[in-house]
């Protein structure tokens, strides 16, 4: 009895809207659904737009370098935390402030630090380097890589945390025995640690990349998707699409793709947690 | 030795001073005057510190906005206020409750919805945005507070099922037994055992949500229409207004008190945040 809430929100507003959409998606309906099935026009048209593919060129982009900034930093800065400093609380509040402020405000803060106008550019040239160029935002071929620094800047703390709670899992009977044969600390994180931590660095990967594909707020506050659509992703399309352009039949076959991108990279995620769940149930 | 201690700290250091400084530019921004800003550069301290532009991001400047309402971000400030309780006991609550329920009361096809509602935490919200706004439409609560909540619990109760059904979980078996022996039927071994066992994840979850529910923008977009406009929404529109001259102290001043819920938050809470950031992170 008590599981009928939820369970109502799951089965019709989960899997019966996603159902939904996809019925939208196989219609030609614009600005309100009407159930008159094309078949999968409008997935031609979708892989026809090349508003779409600039937007899925630019989550690959985005993706590669949001994530691997974040692993790479996050690592870093959890390893120097772990090699145990004082103070370790600090740093640790200070990393992971920003996780706190929504992506609307990360969007808007950074927008203002690249503004090319005041911003960091003028700040730099007034220091004396009058040559410094550092108007990315505004330009078309550069946007994108905005994204991925603001991005970072947010989430680095998360992977740092991740990776410090990995760090602090290691037995430190490896730490002795390898202080013992006299190898480099440099060497025993690289070649020893590194490997121990793969599934770390697996859930890192998967949650990272759902950040990445469910990317809308970031967009709409940094760079609006511009210049033009030079920064846009998919699933900003998909919204506009819905409720700016009267497009519904294309935002919902957009929205469906991007469903099967997000499968694609979480199943094996979804498939090792109920794994766990049966192996721990066996004792 | 002690040449890598000083590098280490060094680092670390270099680090701490490359995320907290756009926070710094931020608050030195919202405290400076526009002419301040022009001539400046974005890393200098405000020479006359003012809450000139706090107050204009707070109460609005009914001199400068043509027709437009001019109630600066307040209003919406208390639109999220009202979006945020409601919808933070209502989720929490019902996620204590079908955790419990899925942990505890081995059922048929526990284990099933559990995968079900994991699965449904990485459902991107765009593909069940449209169906959801005719649901909320039906239910003649589009564009108000209560059609807002509604959506929040909708989007929430995956996350925080999924946090009390792993702690519950962890719950000795012998425990439930013995109150099971002592005839306490499901409402009474939910209030007056496991409730008061889970009051860290209790904390945990309340605190998360908070965050999210506060910081969510696409939601707020679509289902708030022009009466129930949150925070974080306002902000955008503000930010992104073309009207007259850009004013970036007020900007400035708009996102601070954005972000100050839910940094007071995270400040307060510490551990307790950190702790469940990574269960929940997911949700993005």
């Amino acid at each position: 009895m008590a599981l009928i809430p939820a369970m109502t929100i799951t089965i019709v507003c989960f899997y019966g809207f996603i159902i939904w959409t996809f019925v939208i998606s196989l219609t030609r309906s614009r600005l309100l659904p009407v159930y008159k099935f094309t078949g999968f026009e409008q997935y031609v048209r979708l892989f026809a737009n090349e508003r779409w593919w600039t937007a899925m060129q630019n989550l690959a982009i985005h993706g590669f370098l949001f994530i691997g900034g974040c692993v790479v930093f996050g690592y870093f800065l959890a390893i120097l935390i772990d090699r145990g400093v004082k103070a370790e609380g600090m740093f640790r509040t200070l990393f992971m402030l920003p996780l706190s402020m929504s992506f609307i405000v990360t969007g808007v803060i950074w927008q203002w630090v690249m503004n090319p106008g005041l911003g960091l550019q003028e700040a730099v040239r007034a220091l004396g380097w009058t040559g410094f160029e550092f108007n990315w935002i505004v330009r078309p071929d550069r946007s994108i890589y905005t994204l991925a620094i603001a991005g970072i800047w947010q989430q680095v703390g998360l992977c740092m945390a991740l990776f410090l709670a990995g760090l602090r899992n290691i037995d430190p009977n490896i730490w002795k025995a390898s202080r013992v044969d006299g190898i480099p600390v440099w060497r025993v994180y690289l070649h020893i640690i590194t490997p121990m931590m793969r599934t770390v660095f697996f859930t890192v990967f998967i949650l990272m990349s759902a950040i990445v594909m469910k990317a809308f707020d970031l967009v709409v506050a940094l760079t609006g998707g511009g210049p033009g659509f030079s920064s846009d992703l998919p699933a900003r399309f998909v919204v506009d699409h819905i409720l700016n352009r009267q497009e519904l039949g294309l935002g919902a076959a957009g929205a469906f793709v991007l469903l099967c991108t997000v499968i694609a990279v979480i199943s094996p995620y979804i498939y090792f947690e109920l794994k766990k769940e049966r192996g721990g149930r066996g004792h | 030795m002690r040449y890598n201690r000083w590098a280490l700290y060094g680092l670390l250091c270099l680090a701490a001073v490359m995320i907290m400084a756009p926070v710094f530019i931020m608050i030195s921004t919202s405290l400076k005057s526009m002419d301040e800003i022009r001539n400046g550069s974005i890393f200098t301290l405000p020479t006359d510190p003012s809450f000139a532009a706090w107050s204009k991001a707070w109460f609005g400047d009914c001199t400068q906005t043509l027709g437009e309402k001019c109630g600066g971000l307040s209003s919406s400030f208390m639109t999220s206020v009202q979006i945020v309780i409601p919808a933070l006991f209502l989720s929490v609550g019902l996620g204590a409750v079908t955790g419990y329920s899925l942990a505890v009361w081995k059922m048929k096809g526990a284990n099933v919805m559990f995968a079900a509602l994991l699965v449904g935490m990485f459902i991107p919200p765009q593909v069940t945005l449209y169906p959801l706004i005719i649901m909320i439409r039906e239910l003649g609560i589009f564009g108000s507070i209560p059609g807002l909540i509604l959506v929040h619990v909708i989007w929430g109760v995956a996350f925080t099922t999924m946090m009390f059904r792993n702690f519950f979980k962890t719950v000795p078996q012998d425990l439930l037994k013995a109150a099971r022996i002592d005839g306490a039927g499901f409402w009474r071994l939910f209030w007056h055992v496991m409730l008061p066992l889970s009051l860290p994840i209790l904390g945990v979850a309340m605190i998360l949500q908070f965050t999210y529910i506060w910081n969510d923008f696409l939601l707020g977009l679509t289902f708030g229409g022009r009466s129930g406009q949150p925070m974080t929404v306002a902000l955008n529109n503000l930010v992104g207004s073309q009207f007259g001259e850009k004013e970036y102290n007020v900007d400035m001043a708009a996102t601070m008190l954005t972000a100050l819920p839910t940094l007071a938050v995270y400040l307060l809470s510490g551990r307790l945040f950190v702790r469940g950031i990574a269960a929940g992170a997911v949700k993005g």
